[in-house]
């Protein structure tokens, strides 16, 4: 795990495969990212100890664990308390949008979004940490 | 991104096909007046993830169907809108709106009317009155527990608050090794016995091999029978302390004060009993994430690999495109091919005495090579089945929608769900089986009134029943509704010119139900909507012939028809009878040959032009291949000919060969687009020794030697 942390390291949580597939080629083809996919908060649980990250995509309606709880489980850790996260999410609700902010999420996006706008929200979150 | 296109379309397909049977189960629900907030909350999150993904991947029209779908839904589970019939009608027809989007392009017609969707979803989802005290207030929750419950998880702990459920906090500690098996083991456990609302991990719980996992649980069972249930290996329960109580533990997992307020109740997750019974577990000061300080013996045990083992997959499951499991099958005929030619080289060599050693080495190996190539193609063959269940679900949605709308009530039985078929095969079935049921409910089943004249239940019956029979797959599909009217399917074939009178006095009742298979043949005389879109029989049958399949039909007015079709398992690779014709070669699937004889010219008799042989009492149909594909006679007159007995279904034909060259597996080639038309020819198939054959397509030719169009056709012809 020595030469991974050379680059630019993104765990991707998303229950989707089909969403996890389109933000890795997003990720890899324009920033070349290296993405790690959990496709459940149990499976982000499990390898945020074993690993870092400089970026963490999550998406917030997950089964058993939701996306909140694990931006909670992020910023009470000592090793992820400062790791960018970008939510991306659709609008159902407003109210799990604004809890996220208040537990510490980083950025929004919402669903459906382009490879573009991704590139570019991901851009603007490297620029300012 | 065209792999990622894909990925959609695959994870879309899934989608629907959960959300089918979802709602079948939610439909279940409410008919038995069982409320399932966990089954729409599933519901609801399929069709989230479906809009959200739809939008991505340029399908804006279903993005939209599942937005609007979705708000319905979001009302649902938070309790806003109520459960009915209605509903449930609106939710299943957006289903099948999702799966006809998928096929829409963008310059076709527009499969669905999104506007009138819209309008039926308005006008189901008219809100009952909110009443909302702060029932939250009666509980001592902590700030942090509440701010991460997504909206839907607070509205379920309102309600249970509301209607007096108490509430419990279950701490445990799972192993990362094993955290799905023993999570979906605590469900199960719970499940019964009140309803989970929240999963809280504890920060820097993960300490490498374990986590630490609070789960906010509502339940009205007493006390002493949830912890009984529920505690145990590392896990312990204690009740949400109400508003005023005096706090034995904060609500706040992860925080320093829920350590030391309850040091008991964090029992090491390595403990087999309860803390209460187990003090050398209370008496370790820290929990399970502080391991570096106090860990349990057999945590250290695992604590060599675990970076290594934690970053496997929990799923043991692959996904594959069809498609590369086609080319590899390709590649496992070419290599079948080159046995074949091994075995041939090898058999020449035998003959030559200076040889002989090296031919019986040869012999060896090429045994060896046989018995791999068969595990492998067994293997190929085994990745590419999937369970028909995946249909049967489909079309017990069918089944609901068509009920309904004709108000006809329908018992569906399904059996052999679990019967395993080629994945192409499933795919090509769901069309012909779904025809048939809609005409099984729509022209088979009577309305409840009528039944009940005839003595009948008045809900009727529609049984669908898969079981593999050898190398096939059988499907039957039968009812008790009031059977098919010989007189009537006669004297429509004859109106439609199908049949001549003289034709139709001859027809055994067999023969009289086949008419139903003809083209252009329908009793119906209006095409309702259900038996939909101009499809007939005849398609259907073509649909499952072109599978290799076959179709019967048996009925009795007055008390159901059976309809069976029989399939083979799969398509990608078979075992193939060679047999020689006038000089040629062809391959006939062994799976329709029921066996080969020699040809007793003397036992021949002609019955109405065609020759028959009497086969252990039964009489059976000849037909001389040489003389039905019109090869020259002249050059090759066997002296020595067989009769190879080919039956698929009821129907039994001898076909006259003049050798037979043994058996071998084939890989079938479609032949090309000009010669697709050519009657009685599966493929063709490579054999290996710079030979070409011609696969004969059994299905086809006993259909066409036996149908009656042929015989008609004969005598009109002369």
């Amino acid at each position: 795990m020595a030469e991974a942390s050379a680059g630019f390291r993104v765990l991707v949580v998303d229950d989707s495969h089909a969403m996890r597939a389109f933000i890795r080629a997003a990720l890899e083809e324009d920033h070349d990212a290296e993405v790690v996919e959990a496709e459940s908060g149990f499976i982000a649980l499990r390898l945020l100890p074993q690993d870092r990250f400089d970026l963490v995509v999550l998406d917030v309606n997950m089964p058993d664990i939701n996306g909140l709880e694990l931006i909670r489980f992020l910023r009470q850790s000592s090793v992820h308390r400062t790791v960018p996260v970008l939510v991306v999410s659709t609008e159902a609700s407003a109210k799990d949008r604004e809890r996220g902010v208040s537990l510490g999420a980083d950025a929004f996006l919402r669903k459906p979004f382009t490879a573009a706008e991704l590139v570019e929200r991901v851009r603007e979150l490297r620029e300012r940490s | 991104m065209a792999n990622v296109h894909e990925e959609f379309l695959a994870e879309a397909q899934e989608i629907i096909e959960a959300l089918s049977r979802d709602l079948l189960l939610l439909d279940q629900a409410q008919r038995e007046e069982r409320q399932d907030p966990d089954l729409l909350n599933e519901i609801f999150r399929a069709v989230h993830t479906l809009k959200g993904v739809a939008g991505m991947f340029g399908f804006p029209r279903l993005g939209r169907l599942a937005h609007g779908l979705e708000d319905l839904l979001d009302d649902l589970r938070l309790g806003r809108v109520a459960l009915s019939q209605g509903v449930l009608d609106v939710l299943f027809e957006g289903v099948e709106g999702f799966q006809r989007l998928l096929t829409e392009t963008d310059d076709g017609e527009p499969l669905v009317d999104l506007a009138a969707f819209g309008e039926r979803i308005a006008a189901v989802s008219r809100r009952g009155p909110a009443v909302r005290g702060d029932a939250l207030a009666r509980y001592a929750f902590d700030d942090s527990v509440l701010s991460v419950l997504t909206e839907y998880e607070e509205h379920r702990l309102r309600s249970n608050i509301e209607q007096g459920v108490p509430l419990y906090r279950l701490r445990t500690n799972f192993r990362f090794a094993s955290i799905d098996a023993d999570l979906e083991a605590l469900k199960q456990r719970a499940k019964p016995l009140g309803e989970i609302i929240t999963y809280l991990p504890s920060a820097e719980g993960g300490t490498g091999d374990s986590i630490d996992l609070d789960i906010l649980l509502a339940s009205g069972e007493p006390f002493a029978a949830l912890s009984e249930a529920l505690s145990g290996e590392g896990a312990s329960l204690e009740p949400v302390p109400r508003a005023g109580e005096p706090a034995t533990a904060p609500l706040e997992p992860g925080s320093e004060e829920t350590v030391t307020a309850a040091p008991p109740a964090r029992a090491a997750s390595s403990t087999e009993e309860t803390s209460e019974s187990a003090p050398e577990a209370s008496l370790a000061p820290a929990p399970s994430r502080a391991l570096s300080a106090a860990s349990p013996p057999a945590a250290l045990e695992v604590a060599g690999p675990p970076v290594e083992r934690s970053l496997r997959s929990v799923s043991h499951t692959v996904r594959v495109d069809i498609r590369k499991l086609d080319h590899l099958m390709n590649v496992v005929g070419e290599l079948a091919i080159v046995r074949s030619a091994v075995a041939r080289a090898t058999e020449r060599l035998r003959g030559r005495s200076e040889q002989r050693q090296l031919a019986i080495e040869l012999h060896r190996v090429h045994r060896g090579f046989e018995r791999h190539l068969e595990e492998l193609q067994d293997g190929i063959l085994d990745v590419r089945m999937v369970p028909l269940g995946q249909v049967f679900d489909k079309l017990a949605r069918i089944v609901r929608q068509v009920a309904r709308d004709h108000g006809k009530e329908v018992r569906l039985l399904l059996s052999g769900q679990e019967t395993e078929v080629d994945k192409l095969i499933v795919e090509e079935l769901s069309d012909p089986l779904m025809h048939i049921i809609r005409n099984a409910i729509d022209h088979g089943l009577e309305t409840p009134p009528v039944r009940e004249l005839s003595d009948k239940p008045a809900t009727g019956t529609l049984a669908l029943h898969a079981y593999q029979k050898g190398k096939s797959v059988v499907i039957e599909i039968e009812d008790d509704g009031a059977g098919m009217n010989e007189e009537r399917l006669v004297e429509t074939a004859i109106e439609r010119g199908l049949i001549d009178e003289a034709a139709a006095e001859e027809l055994s009742h067999e023969e009289a139900l086949n008419l139903i298979f003809m083209p252009s043949f329908s009793t119906s005389t209006s095409v309702t909507d259900l038996s939909g879109r101009g499809v007939g029989m005849d398609v259907v049958k073509t649909n499952i012939s072109r599978l290799g399949g076959v179709i019967d039909v048996e009925s009795e007015l007055g008390s159901g028809t059976k309809f069976t079709i029989t399939l083979p398992v799969t398509l990608a690779i078979i075992n193939a009878l060679l047999v020689r014709v006038r000089g040629r070669t062809f391959a006939l699937p062994i799976a329709s040959v029921q066996e080969a004889i020699l040809l007793d010219r003397d036992a021949v008799r002609t019955v109405e032009g065609r020759e028959m042989l009497t086969l252990r009492g039964a009489t059976l149909p000849l037909c001389r291949l040489g003389d039905h594909f019109g090869l020259s006679r002249d050059l090759f007159e066997a002296d020595k000919q067989y009769v190879v007995v080919s039956a698929v279904g009821h129907r039994r034909v001898g076909f006259v060969v003049d050798g037979l060259e043994g058996q071998q597996d084939i890989v079938i080639k479609a032949l090309g687009q000009s010669l697709r038309q050519v009657r009685g020819f599966a493929g063709a198939t490579d054999l290996g020794d710079q030979r070409v054959a011609l696969v004969l397509d059994a299905p086809g030719l006993l259909e066409e030697l036996l149908s009656t169009t042929e015989r008609a056709r004969r005598e009109l012809h002369g």
